[in-house]
């Protein structure tokens, strides 16, 4: 009997030892392979990110404007994590990122976001509310998820530019099902009418807006009577008009839906594609397709769709860069360069770093990891959001502070599901952490409210987001006492001390380290403890009040 | 304020005039006065004068709306647009207390109010998919991705103001598509409560209260004190209302009036009345927070998707709907409060005139109906009309309808019923001016 008891006890102290462990391991975080400590200059960077902060600087001097000094790393590295995964980072990642030289951990963070799924599935499913919104979409018709996954796929694998990612997503013939790109068209289709027709329509203004950044909605039933739609050339700028919309939707007249076969595309050469009836007209009449600026680009070359493609991401349209340039820095800030996010004037005034930023990406190739490199090194990504002298509201306007921008739900709900976990919860998490992130984050969103389309609106909070913070189920179980899953527990059980229990609760909850004032206040807290259950309390408390901070709901 | 709509002028979206409304007015002022005065334990008395003064029936204008959401599409054969014959397939026709309207023979106890409502029967748009025709309905728009316009519930609160506790749109048992304060702001969003038998979400704090108590303590003597500092002046006022927030939901935590949630506080026989039923319970809810304050409750009842099957899925519905939106009535009737209370039920559209083979009813955006009774609507009319034999191979089915009124029609007609100008427009955070509703009141519903 006593051989058994001695085996079970073994056991646990096993198991327990294995648990604490992890409070300081880091061996489960890899190098990532594409890093080297030269990164920088190997990629030809550093001239690229010199141009910009210069023309900040400009800017700033310009307005008068002294900037805020660069943010620890810790913090940036956060910004990226929030930015490009939705989350922040685990402890075990900070307390390995640690053990890098300070010079190399930006870039050794960027190697191993781009290497992690999360970067893929988290960006994919931003582009996509984009090229497609929301919405469930049609029955049967669409599937958002094979979409998502598709371009998820891409940016993971890395090998396709952001350019021919565009192009498959405008041009792409195919099933729904096996050509997951096709579900842009589809999302549109017209359930009401025979054939389920994509609608041309939606398609234009969609196109126009994702990958151009040219809002041309309002054509479609008048002509532009705000001086809101600047079209023509730079030399000769006029305003828009109704048939400008209506010839873009002609691209989009031949496209038909095949049933089995999917979406087709008419030859080009069959005329009557597209009618509308423009206003004030008594009839419909035939509209042919035509691009509403730089025709001398387009190529009448392929299926209609492939020359509005090909059009589209030609490299000397340069309005297609410039919208890439602003979604790829609103995902990075959670606010766009040019606001509204898609609606960048054609031919200016562009803010500092928006022409420079696109020419760069022109340059080489669309590439997306390096225009995200790129942003992260320039002062204005690594400027701090506070500073020692008084800040207005201008500061942040002009960008001399880093701005401070409410986390969306997805970001807070995954946050606070890492924060809980010492370990990284990432694709290699076991099933168990996989069904909860699963489960919570998808209730906890949708009881904070999905922003939808709409996610760089830039807003505060609401009580009944506020409530389900202080006393919603997802805090409560992230922080409550369970030795197996949460963090608060695990701490408060093998942190040698209250220091450092405070302290690896503030590093995994806000990516850094406690003031003194914090470390002071929080110590006295802890003392009063008289029983490990009391730590325990302590620690589930500490977490609670940092998750319900304005540190942890806000990028900063 | 008049009550007829002006050639708008813009207001920004952050700065929500009062409704100017001669009640309000009043309200405002006296509140206003009060403060100013220093006079501030006057407040309760002004409050209590000018809901009385708000209370006053005949002309003035309703107060708050409740919106009975059919999520699925309920067919307007089987509920209140009965066309019973051999090219419909409908069930038969009922006469109700209003003359000459008959409705579905599953409504009997609806029947004996119609007196106190009014239909639109000749409903058409252009949205046939679920998501995009709630969108439409509930916020009067089509989808327009450069833009997430706001429900009526959020625009009603947005124009008017108020000083309780409550949430002041409130929406119980939501489906996925709840109503949004959408370009209006997060704020305006519908406060969403599940099935009223269970206790309010997230109003009871999950520890003793000393131990909350020293958690708010440290979040913003300690936390927030933290990052407020290197930071704006007034951060919390001027920019993240964190900490507002958190001190307006500690207020909601404490609130007397929560209890306006609570069903089990009203007697059995009225909830009997109601229904045993979630939507039941919800719907009695709707009425004890009108009550309290609260402007606009969206109550929905799901499962009108009827693709097969369509009379047995409408039957178990209208066991369901007639007792509770019958009760509703009879009870804001009974307690004062149907003069000030604006009702509306219905859904995202309508569903086919014929039978498909699975014994079910398709989508039918092209003339179904809305119900509305209550605050500013008289009872017992009807437009518009739907043709009992429709031809099954017209070209063009929205001429299927005779006097045919869009979706924001609709929108307008409760706007103007309370008493905001529909085309006052606002000017959206795009810098697009947008009008409340772009659509025509009915003056033909109005009382």
């Amino acid at each position: 009997m006593w051989k058994r008891h001695l085996l079970f006890l073994i056991s646990c102290l096993a198991g327990l030892s294995a648990l604490g462990a992890n409070l300081l391991r880091t061996e489960r975080v890899r190098t990532p392979r594409q890093f080297h400590s030269e990164q920088v200059a190997a990629e030809g960077l550093r001239d690229a990110v010199d141009q910009v902060d210069r023309e900040f600087q400009s800017a700033w001097e310009g307005a008068g404007l002294q900037p805020a000094p660069k943010a620890p790393s810790l913090l940036v590295v956060r910004r990226l994590a929030l930015g490009l995964m939705g989350t922040v980072p685990s402890l075990e990642e900070i307390r390995a990122l640690e053990l890098v030289p300070p010079d190399q951990q930006i870039d050794w963070w960027l190697s191993r976001v781009f290497e992690d799924r999360r970067f893929a599935d988290y960006v994919a499913e931003r582009l996509a509310r984009a090229y497609v919104g929301t919405e469930d979409g049609p029955f049967l018709l669409f599937r958002r998820r094979r979409f998502v996954s598709w371009i998820s796929d891409q940016l993971h694998e890395g090998k396709t530019s952001y350019g021919q990612l565009a192009y498959h997503i405008l041009a792409d013939q195919g099933l729904w099902t096996d050509k997951p790109s096709v579900n842009f068209v589809t999302v549109t289709s017209d359930q009401n009418r025979d054939g389920n027709p994509p609608d041309p329509i939606r398609l234009a203004a969609r196109t126009t807006r994702a990958f151009l950044g040219v809002r041309i909605d309002c054509l479609q039933c008048h002509d532009d009577r705000l001086g809101k739609v600047g079209l023509g050339t730079a030399a000769d700028p006029r305003e828009g008009t109704q048939i400008d919309f209506h010839q873009l939707a002609a691209f989009f007249g031949g496209v038909r839906n095949h049933g089995l076969t999917g979406i087709r595309d008419e030859p080009p050469a069959v005329k009557d594609q597209y009618r509308t009836r423009l206003l004030h007209a008594e009839s419909e009449q035939v509209v042919e397709p035509r691009v509403p600026f730089q025709h001398e680009l387009w190529r009448e070359e392929g299926t209609l769709r492939q020359q509005l493609a090909a059009w589209v991401t030609h490299v000397e349209n340069r309005a297609f860069a410039r919208m890439a340039v602003n979604r790829v820095w609103a995902l990075m800030f959670g606010k766009p360069l040019v606001q509204p996010i898609d609606d960048i004037p054609l031919f200016g005034p562009f803010p500092p770093g928006l022409q420079l930023l696109a020419d760069d990406f022109v340059a080489n190739g669309y590439d997306m990891r390096r225009l995200i490199r790129l942003i992260a090194h320039s002062a204005v990504f690594q400027a701090d959001s506070r500073a020692d002298i008084e800040l207005q509201p201008t500061h942040e306007d002009q960008w001399a502070v880093f701005p401070l921008v409410r986390l969306r739900p997805e970001q807070v709900a995954g946050s606070v599901l890492q924060a809980a976990s010492l370990s990284t919860i990432d694709a290699r998490s076991n099933i168990i952490w996989q069904l909860i992130k699963f489960g919570q984050q998808n209730d906890f969103v949708q009881a904070y409210g999905d922003m939808g389309e709409d996610e760089f609106t830039d807003r505060g909070g609401t009580i009944p987001q506020r409530l389900l913070m202080m006393n919603g189920d997802l805090i409560k179980e992230r922080t409550e006492q369970n030795i197996v899953l949460n963090a608060s527990s695990r701490i408060a059980l093998f942190a040698p001390d209250h220091r450092t229990a405070i302290e690896s609760a503030y590093l995994a909850v806000l990516t850094r380290r406690p003031s003194p004032t914090e470390s002071a206040h929080f110590e006295a807290e802890f003392a009063e403890a008289r029983s490990a259950g009391d730590r325990l309390q302590a620690v589930e408390d500490l977490y609670w009040t940092l998750m319900n901070s304005t540190e942890f709901l806000w990028n900063h | 304020m008049s009550r007829h709509g002006t050639a708008g002028k813009t207001h920004p979206t952050s700065d929500p005039p009062g409704c100017g409304g001669i009640s309000h007015w009043n309200r405002r002022t006296l509140l206003r006065a009060a403060g100013l005065s220093g006079f501030a334990w006057l407040t309760p008395l002004a409050q209590a004068l000018a809901r009385a003064q708000e209370q006053v029936p005949g002309g003035a204008p309703a107060k708050s709306v409740i919106v009975l959401w059919l999520q699925g599409g309920p067919s307007q054969l089987e509920t209140f647009d009965p066309h019973p014959n051999a090219e419909t397939g409908g069930l038969a026709a009922i006469e109700t207390r209003a003359p000459g309207v008959k409705i579905c023979e599953l409504y009997p106890r609806l029947a004996e109010q119609m007196d106190l409502i009014s239909l639109v029967r000749s409903v058409v748009s252009k949205e046939g998919d679920h998501e995009r025709a709630t969108y439409n309905l509930k916020t009067g728009y089509r989808p327009d991705p450069t833009l997430i316009h706001p429900s009526i519930g959020a625009v009603i609160c947005h124009q008017l103001r108020d000083d309780i506790d409550l949430p002041r749109h409130v929406s119980i048992l939501p489906n996925v598509w709840a109503a949004r304060g959408g370009y209006l702001g997060d704020q305006f969003d519908a406060f969403k409560v599940s099935d009223p038998i269970g206790p309010v979400p997230f109003v009871t704090s999950r520890v003793p209260e000393d131990r909350y108590q020293r958690r708010l303590a440290n979040l913003t003597n300690v936390l927030e004190a933290e990052f407020a500092r290197g930071r704006i002046r007034g951060l919390d006022e001027r920019r993240t209302l964190h900490q507002t927030m958190t001190a307006n939901a500690r207020r909601l935590m404490d609130s007397e009036q929560l209890k306006a949630f609570d069903v089990r506080e009203a007697p059995e026989s009225l909830r009997k009345n109601f229904g045993d039923t979630p939507f039941g319970r919800a719907c009695l809810v709707a009425a004890r927070l009108v009550k309290a304050g609260v402007r606009c409750v969206e109550v929905t009842l799901a499962g009108w998707d009827t693709h097969a099957n369509n009379h047995d899925g409408h039957r178990t519905q209208a066991e369901i709907l007639d007792p509770a939106f019958a009760a509703l009535l009879q009870h804001l009737r009974e307690d004062g409060l149907l003069n000030q209370t604006l009702v509306l039920c219905g859904g995202e559209f309508g569903r086919t005139p014929a039978i498909n083979p699975l014994g079910g009813r398709d989508h039918w955006p092209h003339g179904f109906t809305i119900a509305l009774a209550g605050g500013g609507i008289a009872g017992g009319r009807v437009i518009g009309e739907t043709n009992p034999r429709p031809d099954r191979e017209a070209k063009d089915p929205a001429r299927l309808v005779s006097d045919p009124r869009g979706i924001a029609d609709i929108h307008a007609t409760i706007l103007r019923a309370i008493g905001i100008e529909f085309d006052r427009e606002l000017i959206t955070p795009i810098g697009r001016p947008m009008k409340l509703s772009d659509g025509r009141p009915i003056d033909e519903l109005l009382a």
